[in-house]
């Protein structure tokens, strides 16, 4: 008798219910689209942040120490103390490896341009690096993926380029060089002649330099297997008061402070975690980048929650409005069901699983819609799909569950109030 | 034996006394009539013996139960145990069949059994129009619909306000004709009219006016006879 009654309420209400419904549709939608896009949006908006260039850079730890002493970037004791070549490859093989998306060595280096005596600052790196690890994973990352936004006339170098250079706009005009043109470099005795394949414009000091492939620049400099730093690219975590605790100095943490900390993807627990493996390296995080990956992350992620918030505090008030009109509609029927022996808590459950499957059928419209909606902020803004959160099903079900209730509290309080004396005698 | 007693009932709102030290016997099996003009206090009475209300002083006893000093749950409980109600404007419920609707007050009293409401109907003689909505049946027709849903669970009393209030001459003679044989059966009926032929029919019939008894007839001398004018 129960569910026939609900059951034929429903029908008889459909246009309230579909308002209802409606109504949840669009809350439940705009909360599954907004979690779904909080909790993919870490990875979205790191990747995102990625185009304004490495996150992480790992130098020697004299040359380090001599940078946050003096301010020294070059010089005795700074160029003079390098990397190995051969642990590089070793950064995707740390705990959080899999967020290590790119990174590039560099050497820098000097040789003079013999057409017009000019000695030009040279940087090796790998341009593109493809490589099988250890692991079996293939690898393709190189300097080209952490300078996206330079303007490149000609073409890129690539990992076969092995006598080929990219100069530096302001040298290329300064020396009319053109792509395609061959030129020679001279230093220590060593003498080699490379064709410009493209010419960069970076916007920066390295408009004036050379690039060129690493193992060109260690011949020209007889530094080899040596590298000045490396550049990294990390998707990383938001800081907050462990990590940065953890930054000043990861032995004051706990066992339980530093296994959370050395779990999550922390710049700091990466960079402590870049330094076991890099022989006398010192890794650190690229404040400025670093930073605006954190605030832009927390400020989208605080956004979506007030929208959420919003949205379901809009359809509480929303199914408010619509249940109390359909309870005061239907008093006299309330009203009957109680003069007839109905207990006040058997009105309310019959008002309430009428609301609820209602809400029920709404969210799971809204769900789906949520998703979709999910997906075309991805594309929009991300260029790419939002990665569907299975948690968020929990979450959007609890809150469809007390934004229906808390919406029911003023019928629920009319209902209980009411008298089958004052509607059934119609006083 | 008595089925209700009013004891010294008052209903005071304010100012205003709804009821005034009413005293009241009724007796199992009588068929008593409350008459008086509006506001002499008829349907505050009726809604105190139907467990709707509760007296601002003195007590009423039900079925050996004193209900004046009960809370709104056991009122409610009372209620659906021992009173059977009839309204005015039947409250049918619009979206369920005659069946349905009797069976509805089967629901909140124990389990519904749709024999046992197909009987209560065929009882008022609407069997044939129990899959009816309450819309496709006439004011007669959804009268007895409230009478089967009132017996259904067979209450001590058959509480009716103003049952034949909004029927033609025609059904009201068919409405009253129900409750002289339920009457016959031993039913307890106690009904609220302003119409006199509809008080006349009772056994006894109560004026109130201005929530006092000015007078208590008994009509048992006539009341074969007024039964046979309406027959």
């Amino acid at each position: 008798m129960f569910f026939r009654m609900i059951t034929k309420t429903l029908v008889r209400q459909k246009s309230k219910m579909l308002m209802i419904a409606f109504t949840v549709i669009l809350g439940v939608s705009l909360s599954t689209a907004m979690m779904n896009v909080m909790l993919g949006v870490g990875d979205k908006v790191n990747r995102e942040l990625k185009v304004y260039g490495a996150n992480i850079t790992v130098r020697h730890k004299d040359a380090a120490l001599m940078s946050d002493l003096y301010g020294l970037t070059e010089g005795l004791g700074v160029n003079d103390k390098f990397l190995h070549e051969d642990d590089i490859l070793k950064l995707k093989s740390i705990f959080w490896g899999f967020n290590i998306l790119d990174f590039a060595p560099l050497l820098e280096g000097h040789a003079v341009l013999q057409s017009t005596g000019e000695t030009v600052d040279l940087i090796g790196t790998w341009p593109e690096k493809n490589a099988v690890l250890a692991t079996g994973e293939e690898l393709h990352t190189g300097l080209k993926s952490l300078r996206t936004w330079w303007d490149v006339q000609g073409e890129w170098l690539n990992d076969s380029d092995s006598e080929s250079v990219m100069i530096g706009n302001i040298l290329a005009s300064r020396n009319n060089i053109h792509v395609g043109d061959s030129i020679i470099l001279t230093n220590n005795g060593v003498r080699k002649t490379f064709r410009v394949k493209g010419i960069f414009n970076d916007g920066g000091n390295s408009d004036e330099k050379i690039l060129m492939q690493l193992s060109d620049v260690q011949a020209l400099m007889n530094l080899h297997g040596k590298v000045s730093s490396i550049e990294v690219s990390a998707l990383t975590t938001p800081d907050n008061d462990l990590a940065r605790k953890a930054a000043q100095d990861p032995r004051s943490l706990s066992p339980e402070e530093y296994e959370t900390w050395y779990c999550t993807a922390y710049v700091s627990a990466i960079c402590h975690q870049i330094q076991e493996v890099i022989r006398d390296g010192v890794a650190k995080p690229v404040r400025q980048v670093a930073e605006s990956e954190g605030t832009i992350l927390n400020k989208t992620t605080l956004l979506m929650i007030l929208i959420t918030i919003l949205s379901s505090i809009g359809s509480a008030l929303a199914i408010s409005n619509l249940i109390t009109a359909s309870v005061i509609e239907r008093s006299q029927e309330l009203g009957l069901l109680k003069a007839l022996g109905a207990y006040n808590w058997q009105i309310v459950l019959l008002v309430l699983v009428e609301v609820m499957l209602t809400g029920l059928v709404g969210g799971v419209i809204g769900y789906f819609l949520g998703i979709g909606f999910a997906q075309i902020i991805g594309q929009t803004v991300f260029g790419s799909y939002i990665e569907i959160a299975q948690m968020v099903i929990l979450i959007v079900a609890v809150i469809l569950f007390f934004v229906t209730l808390a919406g029911s509290i003023p019928a629920i309080r009319y209902l209980m109030a009411l008298k089958p004396t004052e509607v059934l005698h119609g006083k | 034996m008595k089925i209700l007693e009013l004891k010294n009932v008052s209903k005071i709102y304010g100012e205003l006394k709804a009821l005034a030290d009413i005293n009241l016997s009724v007796n199992a099996g009588d068929w008593l009539s409350i008459m008086g003009p509006s506001g002499s206090g008829k349907t505050t009475m009726i809604n105190i013996i139907g467990c709707m209300d509760t007296p601002s002083t003195g007590s009423v006893i039900l079925d050996g139960v004193d209900i004046s000093k009960e809370n709104a749950s056991s009122l409610t409980r009372i209620r659906r145990d021992k009173i059977g109600l009839i309204f005015q404007q039947f409250h049918l419920i619009s979206y369920l069949t005659a069946v349905e609707n009797v069976m509805v007050a089967q629901y909140y009293h124990s389990m519904p059994d749709e024999s046992e409401a197909m009987e209560a109907l065929e009882k008022v003689g609407l069997k044939d129009r129990a899959r009816h909505l309450p819309a496709q049946l006439s004011g007669g027709e959804q009268q007895r619909v409230c009478i089967a849903r009132a017996l259904i669970n067979s209450p001590k009393i058959l509480l009716g306000d103003e049952p034949t209030g909004n029927l033609d001459e025609e059904n009201e003679g068919i409405v009253v004709d129900l409750f002289r044989r339920l009457h016959s059966e031993g039913v307890t009926i106690i009904i609220v009219t302003h119409d006199p032929e509809v008080g006349d029919v009772a056994q006894r019939k109560i004026i109130l006016e201005h929530g006092k008894i000015i007078d208590d007839i008994d009509q048992r001398a006539t009341f074969g006879e007024a039964l046979k004018l309406r027959a």
